[in-house]
């Protein structure tokens, strides 16, 4: 896997690719002050944030070498679970793509903090993949 | 607090006790803040908020269309300040779940409203649901249904 290019959104939420986890992009968000939701927690808003942008990095990656502009996903439904009050510290995502067909993608992603093991959030979305933009 | 079903009580308390408008007006810093939210309308349990459109917040930069994060966002603080204007106050709770559908892109440059309302309220949880819309409420971009745990009741 090579680079790895995150939306916009991802740039806002400070995030960064951190490495490779069982072939998916594991994604960082370190802490900052705009992602507080009550004092002292993560808005969730954010935790959900992240956990998108991780889904469609994982996409992005099994798509990798095949396409080139990228494909848009879009999506469709997703839901997300919070398990733990998200810490003011530093938060990572990575998605594992499910099944992937020629329309639709659907990626199971887990978020935690400080121990792998021990999941803050997790979500499903189910993603739908439009063909690259044509350039104009 | 007692604990219970929603009663008269927590009717005649909602949109008095608790001020939505105050609330977010007074906040500092903060996710909200950062993207730029603001308070639109409320109710006795429900709540509108909307968000601005900025380019800083898209999943594609080509189409300029938002990522739902965002959304996902807007309807997770207008849900909890529908819980509050219910329960007439500042009360900890915590997102269980929440589900976004996204029914259909947002315009890109337009603000995206989003309105929520607690449905359902029990002794541990509170049922809620919303929509977001670019204009037309009619027309929405994304529903939702979440749930939050009260934590300040057994």
């Amino acid at each position: 896997m090579t680079a790895v290019t995150l939306l916009p959104y991802a740039d806002f939420l400070g995030i960064r690719v951190e490495g490779v986890l069982d072939g998916a992009p594991l994604l960082a968000m370190p802490f900052s002050e705009g992602l507080v939701g009550a004092p002292g927690r993560l808005h969730g808003g954010a935790i959900a944030g992240l956990l998108e942008i991780a889904a469609i990095a994982a996409i992005d990656a099994t798509l990798e070498g095949g396409e080139d502009p990228r494909s848009i996903f879009k999506p469709i439904t997703v839901t997300v679970d919070f398990m733990r009050p998200g810490m003011l510290v530093e938060t990572y995502a990575c998605g594992e793509v499910v099944r992937i067909g020629g329309r639709i993608a659907n990626v199971a992603v887990n978020a935690w903090q400080d121990d792998p093991d021990r999941i803050i959030a997790t979500a499903r979305m189910n993603l739908a993949i439009s063909p690259p933009p044509k350039t104009e | 607090m007692a604990a219970g079903m929603a009663s008269p009580t927590d009717q005649d308390k909602g949109g008095t006790a608790f001020d939505p408008a105050e609330f977010l007006a007074s906040a500092r810093d903060g996710h909200m803040m950062a993207l730029g939210i603001h308070y639109v309308a409320h109710g006795a349990d429900w709540c509108e908020l909307a968000l601005g459109y900025d380019r800083r917040l898209v999943s594609d930069a080509t189409s300029g269309i938002l990522a739902s994060g965002p959304i996902v966002s807007l309807i997770d603080m207008a849900t909890t300040l529908a819980v509050w204007a219910k329960r007439g106050g500042f009360h900890p709770h915590a997102t269980l779940d929440l589900r976004l559908d996204s029914l259909r892109p947002a315009r890109p440059g337009e603000p995206v409203t989003g309105r929520a309302e607690r449905y359902r309220i029990t002794r541990r949880v509170a049922f809620v649901r919303g929509i977001a819309h670019d204009g037309d409420p009619a027309d929405p971009i994304a529903h939702a249904a979440g749930t939050y745990m009260l934590l300040d009741t057994q």
